[in-house]
């Protein structure tokens, strides 16, 4: 399970199937607040979002293109950003926070 | 208006025309018909990462059926509309049902051009345009094969990088004297050529195909080359571009030259019909004559402005074009348009796999291609949308700070 933060300041929770991706656990539930212009492809920075910091230490750590590509994202890179197309659901987030930016583009 | 939106095709342009409608306050119903047996779907991992066995089928679709359940979209699937009647201001289906609108919207994109040689028809040759295209391909893979791409193009060099990396045995024959020369300098060009050779890609340049041999029970054995030689083959994969699907709106008597003619906020001259994606030519500030692009940006974005008009809102599209490509672990993207630059600047170094080339248009910035910056592609977007003047020598030193040309 995912639990999204967002604009609005509600929260959503999501089973996101283990081999899934933490954006297209928001796409393909129509949440609000991830864009995902690229579909995943580390390519368009739009599926940017805030780690919440209690929970950022239990990702892999951000490889050098979603490193690059965060340089560039539209609301601003804080010390949790990551692009939620590049985090794979395991068993092992079970119960991942992550809140969705102001904006995307 | 009671009889709500038609929307035809299946995929970004349609989704997108939908969606826009409903963001611009269209309160009545709204159809989607497409002649696909699936909901809207991603297409680039058709040759990248799906065909490749590293995303899974259910992680293809656009949206959950919950995106069309909130919005009131109803889709209708294997369902192919066969005409247009424009006074009536009905479509038709291939079954012969009758569906009434008041705004129609075409989003019915483009089909592979198909190869016109002997032996094309061979069970063995394959094109790649949709999701059933490429689980038929798939299906082909299970053992070790000879393959050879025809046209080295996006699509022809994104299927060779994934069946490579699977561990087919690839060639690439381009009929033009290097890869991707519609839309790269030859210096890019040269860069995508020696990479696929050194991925072990068979890359032959200025090569025209002849034949396609059979093995004399209907299926491929082999590629015959104009100039004599033979290419063995298990499978024949042809990217040899695209051609708008126009036959609907031609036939209902809208003006189409290799596109459907918009203006810049997606409408047709019939007042009632829009059209976007990669069916359309529309005037682009981008470029100095009407263009036809075969992206997801485009058809998403031109889809946004479609549903806008549809819904009595028109906006104009003025996104900047962009575009991208994974050929094993290079991500080249592309921002604004590159043809017709009189120069050209390299920021970074070639040879470390991580540069950007600027190109300029009397003075101007017109386009960025990276190839493994993003960071800088989006940047490159954001220049490119301000109107930012940047010489040729601030884009090639690296210690100049474009960011700082944004803040100005
Ligand atoms: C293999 C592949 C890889 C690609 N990679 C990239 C990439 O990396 N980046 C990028 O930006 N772009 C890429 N593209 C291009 C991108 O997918 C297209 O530009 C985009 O799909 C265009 O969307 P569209 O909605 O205009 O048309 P299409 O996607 O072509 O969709 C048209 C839809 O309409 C349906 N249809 C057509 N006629 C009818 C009818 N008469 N009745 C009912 N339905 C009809 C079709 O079946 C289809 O579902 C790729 C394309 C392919 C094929
Ligand atoms: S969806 Fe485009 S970068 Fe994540």
């Amino acid at each position: 399970m995912v639990i999204y933060q967002l604009k609005d300041g509600s929260e959503r929770r999501v089973d996101v199937p283990a081999g899934h991706s933490v954006m297209l656990g928001a796409v393909q539930n129509d949440l609000p607040g991830i864009d995902a212009e690229c579909g995943g492809c580390c390519a368009c920075g739009t599926c940017h979002v805030y780690v919440d910091p209690a929970h950022y230490g239990r990702l892999p750590a951000v490889e050098a293109m979603e490193d690059d590509l965060l340089s560039g994202v539209a609301a601003g890179r804080q010390a949790t950003s990551r692009l939620s197309c590049q985090i794979t659901m395991t068993p092992a987030l079970d119960g991942l926070v992550v809140r969705m930016p102001e904006r995307q583009g | 208006m009671a009889e709500g939106l038609v929307i035809v095709g299946g995929s970004y342009a349609a989704l997108h025309m939908a969606q826009g409608a409903r963001e611009n306050g269209y309160g009545e119903a709204i159809r989607l018909i497409s002649d696909e047996p699936w909901l809207p779907y991603q297409r680039p991992p058709l040759s990248k990462g799906f065909l490749a066995g590293k995303i899974e089928r259910d992680a293809l679709a656009l949206k959950g059926e919950a995106f069309y359940r909130d919005n009131g979209i109803e889709v209708l699937l294997e369902t192919r509309v066969s005409a247009i009647d424009r006074q009536a201001r009905t479509v038709t289906t291939a079954a012969g049902a009758n569906l009434r609108y008041d705004g129609l919207g075409l989003a019915l994109g483009a089909r592979p051009r198909l190869l016109k040689i002997a032996g094309a028809d061979l069970d063995g040759v394959f094109y790649l345009r949709s999701l059933a295209d490429t689980l038929a391909l798939r299906e082909r893979l299970a053992r070790p094969l000879s393959i050879v791409v025809i046209g080295g193009g996006f699509i022809g060099l994104e299927v060779a990088a994934s069946l490579a990396t699977l561990g087919h045995r690839v060639s690439v024959v381009e009929a033009l004297e290097r890869l991707m020369a519609r839309v790269l300098p030859p210096v890019l060009s040269d860069f995508m050529a020696q990479m696929h050779r050194g991925r072990g890609v068979e890359v032959r340049l200025s090569a025209g195909v002849q034949e396609i041999k059979g093995d004399g029970a209907g299926r491929v054995a082999s590629v015959l080359c104009s100039d004599g030689s033979e290419l063995a083959a298990d499978i024949v994969v042809a990217g040899i571009g695209v051609v708008p699907e126009t036959g609907l709106a031609a036939a209902a008597g809208l003006a189409c030259r290799d596109g459907i003619l918009v203006d810049d906020a997606a409408r047709t001259a019939d007042p009632a019909i829009v059209a976007a994606g990669d069916c359309v030519r529309y005037p682009s500030a981008f470029t100095p004559d009407p263009c036809r692009l075969e992206s997801v940006q485009n058809a998403s974005d031109q889809g946004r402005a479609a549903g806008a008009a549809l819904a009595g809102k028109p906006q104009a599209y003025r996104a900047v074009p962009w575009f991208w490509s994974d050929q094993y672990e290079c991500k080249l993207q592309m921002a604004g348009l590159s043809p017709g630059h009189d120069r050209l600047a390299l920021r970074g170094a070639m040879a470390g796999g991580r540069f950007s080339l600027f190109y300029f248009r009397a003075g101007r910035l017109v386009a960025v291609d990276t190839v493994n910056r993003p960071g800088e592609h989006l940047l490159g977007r954001k220049l490119l949308a301000a109107g930012a003047s940047l010489t040729p020598e601030q884009a090639a030193d690296e210690s100049f700070d474009l960011k700082a040309l944004l803040a100005a």
